[in-house]
């Protein structure tokens, strides 16, 4: 574990690349590109997958048909994985780093603008080649040089200055938990957000977009948690689980908010690492975070838990009751986030618990690890207004398998998946509710006898209070 | 003519079995090095059962997701690798020669099976190169190369295939047939043909990274086929 605390030289190269990353892309196509730089990455990241998969594709095509950009597209052949890797990736590789910002530039808008990474690729190609792995490198050249999406920038300058991807103070996100806790009392008798506490099973971590702009999430979260009577707490420092540095391809900056929430979650002695429903925050925390920090045996040292593991296990084992007749009863369909499915392996845990709430529950075609990525992942969301016409557009593919459907409830584990699911809605009228399972849930669930307040006692403590 | 042929098949025999061999060993060995230390990923995460079926399914017929979803590509891309395999191993030609020079042989196959699994192996590279040019999302990943070393590998078929059948001058005919074949060995290692032994490299990887690495209270991980 001693490897969380020897990053502070990672963090000072963080620094050290960060006003390059700020800068704006400007028309600086003549500026120099930091060759040198270029060539350490790439050579930093060739390893034996990554020489043997630039070698061996046998370039069939058949990654072409697996990808939502491609089929969504009209099947335009410029779209298909092997081609985009071959015109990033493989070009960088071939020039041996000898490039200039105008290739990088066009880099950029296929690595990003064309790729979520959402590995489906990866199933449907004989060599199993991981293309999400190519990705990231290309986005690591690209980022070195300080030419990527600006929304995606500015959150990476936010994890670089505050520790989390919104610049949040720790102060707010604790004003929040607290403000919170005094509102879903009054629903739930007792109910706290406890704070900080050694030895506690669960450190609850969140999006920070659920204190910024959807606080009632932290709410719902401490009704489930009161109610089932489970230990938990949030933390003051390191509860951001999201990772958008991740998705730059920075893994200097995607180390920060994994080291602080494993710190914190250490320094608490707590049992998991409990998750907001979020897909990429997962897939850093559980997955990839142990590399950011070059962890030995690439596991984090505090096991990670994603809130719908826990909310089966909550009320499977009887721990939270829901309300039969509360059960959903308009046709309902859940979204597979990629790495929630196909990254995570939980997505049977989706449909167990789909099952449990809805009483006309319709999958998607094709769905669990098959699924396709809504259109959002990969830090497509973040990427701002300048690429929200091309996520509209790849998004048909989902679009299209929802309406197939005819669900007019599509729950969302996943913060990104929601926003997109959201913006799809609109797009192409499909008339649905986007919901996640803690609303689901809190709106089902049989609060216990013990719990209801009593409304005089509750109406006599505020006159005591005036 | 005669002197030629004394070569192809002594010297330039031994000359393109040891290339093959020696190169795809020294390629494994610098990969296994590099690995050590860059891909520690691989080693972290692997299981041998999700590997070995990650493997299996994508060498049998139907077993893996793409070879279900194109099926007729499938079935011409596994006749291929199996003819181009069994052909040259247990055609009793080759392993006359292997008694003669060793003193031992391997089971034959019957001529007229050999024989037709040459025709099936040289039409089926006719039409994975017509895929190539013809399917638009493979034509623009094919360079000269990808045709070139379909070209490579249907060299020694054709030469052999016309030599048996003593279509054209025999002698020639069965020279341009060593020099082929030995020019396919010779590639192997050096380029993507080199798949006949990375394959099993690749697909474990994936195999144990989708599949062991994500598999949860008792819940499969991504099966990679």
């Amino acid at each position: 574990m001693s490897d969380i605390e020897t990053t502070a030289e990672a963090q000072e190269e963080t620094q050290a690349l960060a006003p390059a990353a700020a800068q704006p892309a400007e028309d600086d196509d003549n500026q120099p590109v930091d060759v040198q730089k270029v060539r350490s990455i790439l050579e930093s990241n060739l390893g034996a997958r990554m020489r043997t998969w630039l070698s061996i594709c046998a370039r069939c095509g058949l990654c072409a048909d697996s990808c939502f950009f491609y089929l969504a597209h009209d099947k335009d052949p410029k779209l298909s994985p092997a081609y985009k890797i071959k015109a990033t990736l493989g070009e960088m590789y071939k020039r041996k780093g000898r490039v200039d910002r105008k290739f990088l530039k066009q880099a950029k808008e296929i690595i990003w603008g064309q790729c979520t990474t959402c590995r489906r690729c990866s199933m449907f190609c004989p060599f199993g080649i991981d293309m999400a792995t190519m990705f990231t490198t290309a986005r690591a050249v690209c980022n070195s040089q300080g030419i990527l999406p600006a929304g995606l920038a500015r959150t990476k300058q936010n994890i670089i200055e505050s520790g989390n991807q919104m610049g949040m103070a720790n102060e707010d996100w604790i004003e929040t938990c607290e403000w919170m806790a005094e509102e879903w009392g009054e629903e739930v008798a007792g109910l706290e957000i406890p704070v900080d506490a050694p030895g506690a099973k669960y450190m609850y971590t969140v999006n920070p977009r659920e204190p910024m702009y959807y606080p009632q999430d932290i709410g719902m979260m401490a009704k489930i948690m009161h109610c089932a009577g489970e230990s938990w707490c949030v933390p003051t420092e390191g509860w951001d689980c999201t990772n958008l540095a991740m998705f730059c391809g920075d893994k200097a900056a995607a180390a920060i908010p994994v080291r602080n929430m494993y710190a914190a979650a250490q320094r608490l002695g707590v049992q998991y690492i409990l998750m907001t429903e979020c897909g990429h925050a997962y897939r850093s925390g559980a997955f990839e975070g142990p590399y950011f920090l070059d962890i030995p045996g690439g596991k984090p040292p505090v096991p990670v838990k994603h809130s719908v593991q826990l909310f089966l296990e909550l009320i499977k084992g009887g721990k939270i009751k829901i309300d039969p007749a509360k059960r959903l009863k308009e046709p309902a369909t859940v979204q597979d986030p990629c790495n929630v499915s196909r990254n995570a392996g939980l997505w049977e845990m989706l449909r167990e618990l789909s099952l449990l709430l809805c009483e006309d529950f319709r999958d998607m075609n094709p769905n669990g690890a098959y699924n396709h990525c809504c259109g959002g992942g990969g830090g497509f969301i973040p990427m701002g207004p300048e690429y929200k016409r091309r996520r509209m557009q790849s998004g048909k593919v989902k679009a299209e398998q929802i309406r197939a459907t005819g669900a007019k409830v599509v729950i969302s584990p996943c913060h990104n998946c929601f926003d997109q699911l959201g913006d799809l809605n609109k797009e192409y009228s499909l008339g649905y509710k986007v919901l996640s399972f803690k609303e689901l849930i809190t709106e089902m669930m049989i609060i216990p006898e013990h719990l209801i307040p009593q409304e005089e006692d509750d109406d006599d403590a505020q006159g005591g209070e005036e | 003519m005669h002197e030629l042929y004394e070569f192809l098949s002594g010297t330039g025999v031994w000359i393109a079995f040891i290339v093959l061999v020696g190169g795809l060993l020294a390629r494994l060995a610098f990969l296994a090095g590099l690995s050590r230390e860059r891909d520690k990923v691989v080693f972290n995460h692997y299981n041998g059962g999700w590997a070995w079926r990650s493997i299996l399914h994508w060498l049998l017929p139907l077993g893996s997701v793409s070879f279900r979803q194109q099926p007729l590509f499938g079935l011409a891309f596994w006749v291929f690798h199996v003819g181009l395999l069994i052909t040259p191993l247990f055609l009793a030609a080759h392993n006359m020669l292997f008694q003669e020079a060793f003193g031992w042989s391997l089971p034959t196959l019957p001529d007229v099976v050999a024989d037709s699994l040459t025709i099936v192996v040289m039409l089926a590279i006719v039409f994975l190169f017509a895929r190539r040019l013809g399917r638009p999302e493979v034509r623009i990943l094919s360079t000269a190369w990808d045709y070139t070393l379909l070209l490579i590998v249907l060299a020694p078929f054709l030469t052999g295939f016309l030599a048996y059948r003593q279509i054209g001058p025999y002698d020639l005919m069965l020279n341009l047939h060593l020099l082929t074949g030995e020019i396919m060995l010779v590639v192997i290692p050096f380029s993507k043909l080199g798949h006949l032994i990375l394959f099993f490299f690749t697909r474990a990887f994936i195999g144990s990274d989708m599949g062991a690495r994500r598999e949860i209270e008792g819940r499969l991980g991504a099966q990679t086929w």
